[in-house]
């Protein structure tokens, strides 16, 4: 059953359920950041109103920094601007910042750790149409193989505005990576987050399987879990919301209560969430695991719906791990 | 700090000289000529033109100075000994292990850099990010960046001039060592820069061309580039790489590569001698 300590949304399970962007939710969440301190400044590399930055610069042009289309300049100026003592937010999408950018964000901003926030936007295969070239599917690991560099996924509109409102107020480098679409927004306003502490959102008697899901597939993983608990199988569903630093102690707990996992990410299995959850149980509980996430292969243009078939990013797909797990264990 | 002499200020700038091949003979590593060719931009800058407080690095009203082209760190070492920032004994520790002194500037090791440096093309837009946000604050300082004539083959570098130009970070000096050498020959034959005032005029730069060797002109540009409000400035320093010592002197395989002994203590006589002393080392 759901986590009721969790006030998730009571329409979790309805077709009605409310759509709405992650960018919104960071962008009404940096707006609001943005009301709380002034030392917060904004910069875009000309994509302002996909980024949802747009609120902010609506509200505060002159520390709206508009770069044009140079991520690099972008975060070296804003290692600049939190030397200083600013706290800059970063945004463009996640191909571009941390793709292109990447040394920049190493060499100017981690190793001594200034407070700048990266966005990526428009990240993972659910950009669709845009193709091959746009989708970043690469940026977690990008990221979070950089020391003192925190990397947040958040999974629907009220995570990503809690998640910015957080970083804007913790004096370290973040990453948060955003996806195109919109989403189900089931948690609510009430639902706790703290960076660092997974959410365990469902719970069970007799668990046999624990999911452990990231970005846009946590909402994929609780449809998987309705379906398994309809079939008699019930899992834990774990919202894995900060890859870095992972939430270890939940992740080891989990799978000594069933003493099977499955993770899902929309990225790369080389360097994602699944490959960082299985190094934490090869080193302190090892158990059968099925990583799913994009499995080496670039992407290419489609539905989202079509992109997350083809990939193998489904309920379904999850449904069919968590057999083979549990298979695996009781063999 | 007391006010210097040129010819004081001249003094000072060869016993940098001195403790740079002595440094990178003690660190067996380092790039002498650039260091080398820096001296006399790093002591003008030191001792007359930057407003900043040797025992309070973290005044928030000082002049910054970033040194983008980190690998020229041993004459910014030097120098910052010579001001007192920490003692002169440290330098002969340079890029050991532990050393306030690593082999590039790293902050973490010594909190009196403005910034932790080495990579090519940043530094431009770390200053352009801090004179935007003073200007923003309304504070009066002055930002200065060293860069390499090099590192301008980064596209980083360059979007940062476009930015600080449309943005006419008048607080804002560069000082771009002009040396014509990087590690693969000479810029022109590498990647041709020129004509490189009148790209920086295109962007909306003032531009400032001076003998990088002569500290009155060091300091008269600095001094001018605070008097023009409508743009950032760039002086183009012209240098010798490997000033002062004449078999490192505009040959890019002195570049990377740190002198023996023998070639030390004839690199010593040669700095002794630049003013016409004849002693002996």
């Amino acid at each position: 059953m759901i986590n009721q300590k969790l006030y998730l949304s009571d329409k979790i399970f309805k077709k009605d359920i409310e759509m709405k962007l992650m960018r919104d939710g960071f962008g009404l969440g940096l707006l609001e950041a943005g009301e709380k301190d002034p030392r917060i400044v904004v910069l875009s590399a000309d994509l302002k109103e996909s980024t949802k930055a747009n609120y902010f610069a609506e509200k505060f042009p002159e520390r709206f920094i508009e770069v044009g289309v140079a991520e690099q300049a972008m975060v070296t100026i804003a290692s600049g601007m939190a030397n200083y003592g600013k706290i800059p937010f970063c945004t463009s999408y996640a191909i571009f910042s941390p793709g292109r950018n990447w040394e920049q964000i190493r060499t100017t901003i981690a190793i001594d750790s200034y407070p700048v926030k990266i966005i990526g936007a428009q990240s993972g295969l659910n950009i669709g149409h845009y193709g091959v070239t746009h989708q970043g599917l690469e940026d977690i690991a990008l990221a979070s193989v950089i020391p003192n560099m925190n990397v947040v996924v958040p999974s629907d509109f009220d995570e990503a505005r809690k998640a910015t409102l957080l970083m804007a107020v913790d004096n370290k480098p973040y990453y948060m990576r955003l996806p195109r679409i919109e989403s189900p927004v089931y948690t609510s306003s009430e639902t706790p987050f703290k960076f660092g502490k997974a959410n365990i959102l469902t719970e069970s008697k007799n668990p046999e399987v624990t999911i452990i899901a990231t970005g846009l597939m946590v909402y994929e993983a609780l449809m998987a879990y309705k379906e398994l608990y309809k079939n008699g199988i019930e899992t834990i569903v774990i919202n894995m919301h900060t890859i870095k630093p992972l939430d270890e102690e939940l992740i080891i707990r989990n799978a000594k209560l069933t003493g099977a996992v499955v993770s899902i990410e929309e990225h790369q299995v080389i360097g994602g969430l699944g490959s960082m959850v299985s190094s934490v149980l090869s080193k302190n509980f090892p158990v059968p695991m099925e990583i799913l996430g994009v499995q080496d292969r670039f992407g290419q243009s489609g539905t989202p719906k079509e992109l997350f078939a083809e990939y193998g990013l489904t309920k379904e797909d999850i449904i069919k791990a968590c057999k083979k797990v549990i298979a695996r264990k009781n063999s | 700090m007391k006010t210097h002499t040129i010819d004081e200020l001249q003094d000072i700038a060869q016993e940098v000289r001195q403790d740079i091949v002595k440094m990178l003979l003690k660190a067996g590593a380092g790039h002498p000529v650039g260091s080398l060719g820096m001296a006399d931009v790093l002591v003008a800058l030191y001792y007359t033109v930057l407003r900043n407080d040797p025992k309070n690095p973290t005044w928030e009203d000082r002049d910054r100075l970033i040194l983008s082209c980190g690998h020229i760190c041993p004459a910014l070492y030097a120098v910052m000994s010579h001001v007192s920032y920490f003692e002169h004994k440290n330098l002969l520790k340079l890029g050991s292990f532990k050393s306030i002194l690593q082999g590039h500037p790293d902050k973490r090791f010594l909190p009196s850099l403005e910034t932790t440096s080495g990579p090519l093309g940043c530094g431009l837009a770390q200053a352009s990010g801090i004179a935007y946000v003073a200007r923003l604050d309304q504070k009066r300082f002055r930002t200065f960046v060293i860069t390499s004539d090099g590192e301008h083959d980064e596209g980083n570098h360059w979007e940062a001039v476009a930015f600080a130009g449309k943005n006419n970070l008048s607080s804002l000096t560069m000082i771009v060592d002009r040396n014509n050498i990087q590690i693969d020959g000479f810029t022109e034959d590498v990647m041709p820069l020129e004509p490189l005032a009148d790209k920086y005029k295109s962007f909306h730069w003032s531009v400032i061309d001076i003998d990088g060797h002569n500290i009155k002109e060091i300091v008269d540009a600095c001094n001018k580039a605070r008097a023009i409000y409508e743009n950032p400035t760039v002086i183009i320093a012209r240098t010798i790489p490997g000033k002062g010592v004449p078999f490192m002197e505009n040959n890019p395989n002195w570049h990377a590569k740190a002198p023996n002994s023998d070639e030390v203590r004839e690199a010593i006589k040669n700095i002794r001698n630049m003013k016409g002393a004849i002693e002996d080392y």
